[in-house]
């Protein structure tokens, strides 16, 4: 809990000034906490008095700290594809460990590394470690995990960056947890705190109605998983030169208890929606299944990805894996188009840091047009097949 | 079959907003609910029980007041609930957390499947499930989005992917995740109501889930929040007028520019 020395406490309101949660004010001249407060921290440290402190706040550090060194990316490998947010990952990593002066390093686990390796050395990594092992054919939280925490335990390093894929999301919470440290999902921003360079995280919390940056830099490794296109990838670099160190794994830690019998992938010739820099999405303004292959063919024309609201999905005009919102997928594409969706704040959590919206809707009043960058008040059904012809025009000649 | 589901108390995001003039959280008026993802969990824990037979433990660490989602899981067709809680949790992380609820469940004898929902939608983590896991060293899968087979030895279910879905089979007990496209949840029954009303609430304080304070709440908790802030704002909204043909002209010119 939060004590307020109220003999220190000299009623300057610096701390009501500092709180993001409306949890402390200044009620005759002393500090007053109420059951808001969530134990941030953020008023101990703007209290010029000292006269605030959270019980259990003073942290004991590991006594090792200083042996974890150098910044690790894991390299996400699957079906024969290294993952987008890979190499925007090696680009910030690159920048981390410039900053620290600790080396840059990739870990692939896979059955076949074949120039994987290669590539991740041209995208920033100085070193390569390389798992390479039939248990690893498929993705499964266990063999995955356990690989990762012995290199981990073995090499030492002091951050390891994972993208907040479907993956990353599973099995790195598993390495996270075994070895006992921190662990930030689904970071925007990273930087090296100058002072003492422990890492800070920064990511949205309550569906992006805030930002939180977090610390856990008195255990190692510090680790976080990171969005997908928000971090900037390095141009490739053939030239670079970079170590290749392969490892073995005990094959009693590459079992796996889950079984993978099969992979289905995605429908047609659909575009990723985590990975797509346009997304075109669409919701119950289209009115039903034949109004919404609107959304696919502009996506299409615009080589981006289909979404939708939850009103789309649950109408059974688009499967669920299309669905942006608080009970489906957050995207931050370049450019969002939103058509025929409203924009309740369901749907605006999982998309509003995209760094360009487009609305088009009926409805001037319709919240959608709150986060929006370029707003259209009109017709989707008048709108859409327009715009489709002319992109197809433009594209053609 | 024993199924433990783990459910939290969260803030209504559509309550949650930031006055922008106090840079502050406001909770006037803010509602509590389940986790939308818990309600999936139990609703799929509730069709197991009713296919296969067995008890369905609603489970949560939180503040007292977390009792009323306990009650609602009830109504909705959970049989027991269990409320793990005490000042000593505050400030938990999800390590932290992590460890409180597999005290708890091992206080409660374990279970043959343990239920979550993906991720708390007032954290967005999806750290808890798989940590669980882990402190009770079981296999587990994320983001199911259907169970295919089921008896009381082994599952086979659908993950999904980014790229697709993985049909897996795992061992009993396991723990799994579930992404709401698993199943539609239904209303509270009268009948479960009444039961819910009625209820004896189990409540675990720190001391009987024999835990080591030192892994508890904010002191077992590696990550902590530096600083707060409201999101940068965008830049002004530019409302494209004119006809249709000139919207759709103005636009295309701004979307051919991106692409």
């Amino acid at each position: 809990m939060l004590l307020i020395d109220i003999d220190a406490c000299i009623g300057c309101g610096l701390c009501e000034a500092n709180c993001a949660f409306d949890a402390i004010h200044v009620v005759d001249g002393i500090a007053e906490v109420n059951e808001n407060c969530v134990l941030c921290g953020g008023c101990v440290d703007s209290c010029e008095a000292g006269a605030l402190k959270i019980e259990g706040m003073d942290r004991e550090e590991k006594d090792d700290l200083f042996s974890w060194t150098g910044i690790w990316v894991y390299a996400e490998y699957r079906h024969g594809r290294i993952a987008p947010v890979t190499h925007e990952l090696l680009g910030v990593g690159r920048k981390l460990a410039d900053q620290k002066r600790v080396p840059l390093s990739a870990v692939l686990l896979t059955d076949h590394a074949g120039d994987v390796p290669a590539q991740l050395i041209s995208s920033g990594a100085d070193k390569v470690y390389v798992v390479e092992d039939q248990a690893l054919a498929q993705f499964t939280d266990e063999a995955y995990g356990n690989a990762l925490e012995d290199l981990a335990r073995q090499y030492k390093p002091e951050v390891i960056l994972a993208g907040a894929t479907a993956i990353g999301r599973s099995f790195i919470p598993r390495v996270a947890t075994s070895l006992k440290t921190g662990l930030t999902a689904d970071c925007t921003q990273l930087d090296i705190q100058p002072e003492d360079g422990a890492l800070l995280q920064t990511r949205p919390a309550f569906g992006g109605n805030i930002m939180a940056t977090i610390a856990s830099s008195n255990t190692r490794p510090q680790m976080a998983t990171v969005r997908p296109l928000v971090m900037k990838a390095n141009a490739p670099d053939p030239a670079r030169q970079g170590k290749i160190i392969h490892c073995t794994i005990a094959p009693a830690r590459l079992a796996s208890r889950v079984k993978v019998r099969n992979f289905v992938a995605l429908e047609g010739d659909q575009v990723n929606l985590n990975e797509a820099d346009i997304v075109v999405s669409g919701g119950r303004g289209l009115e039903g299944e034949k109004g919404f292959a609107l959304i696919t063919e502009l996506a299409h024309q615009l080589d981006g990805a289909v979404a939708a609201s939850r009103a789309a999905v649950d109408s059974g005009w688009v499967p669920y894996p299309h669905q942006v919102g608080q009970t489906g997928k957050t995207v931050s594409p370049k450019v969002y188009i939103a058509c025929g969706i409203s924009g309740a704040i369901q749907h605006l959590v999982g998309m509003q840091s995209s760094d360009t919206i487009v609305a088009i809707n009926r409805d001037p009043h319709a919240p959608i047009f709150d986060v929006a960058t370029y707003g259209v008040v009109g017709d989707v059904f008048e709108i859409l097949p327009k715009l489709i012809e002319k992109i197809k025009q433009a594209r053609s000649s | 079959m024993k199924i433990i589901v783990c459910v939290k108390q969260v803030p209504d995001a559509k309550d949650v907003r930031l006055d922008p003039k106090t840079n502050t959280l406001s909770r006037e008026g803010v509602q509590s609910i389940i986790n939308p993802y818990d309600r999936h969990a139990l609703e799929e824990a509730v069709r197991l029980k009713e296919k296969h037979g067995g008890t369905v433990i609603v489970l949560t660490m939180g503040p007292p007041q977390a009792a009323e989602i306990l009650r609602e899981s009830v109504s909705c067709g959970a049989d027991e609930a269990v409320l793990v809680s005490d000042r000593a949790f505050a400030g938990a992380d999800t390590l932290a957390t992590t460890y409180t609820l597999s005290q708890a469940i091992k206080k409660i004898g374990g279970a043959d499947l343990i239920l979550c929902g993906k991720q708390a939608i007032d954290g967005d983590t999806a750290q808890v499930g798989p940590g669980l896991a882990v402190r009770m060293d079981i296999p587990y899968v994320t983001c199911v989005r259907r169970i295919v087979e089921a008896n009381d030895q082994t599952f086979v279910v659908e993950r999904l992917m980014d790229d697709g879905y993985d049909e897996v089979e795992v061992a009993l007990p396991a723990l799994f995740t579930v992404v709401k496209e698993i199943n539609e949840p239904r209303l509270p029954s009268l009948k479960g109501k009444m039961k819910a009303k009625k209820l004896a609430i189990t409540t675990l304080t720190a001391a009987d889930i024999d835990a080591d304070t030192a892994q508890l709440g904010l002191k077992g908790s590696p990550t902590w929040v530096v600083r707060v802030f409201a999101p940068q704002l965008k830049g002004d909204r530019t409302m494209i007028e004119g006809t249709v043909q000139e919207q759709v002209n103005q636009l295309a010119e701004k979307l051919l520019e991106w692409c």
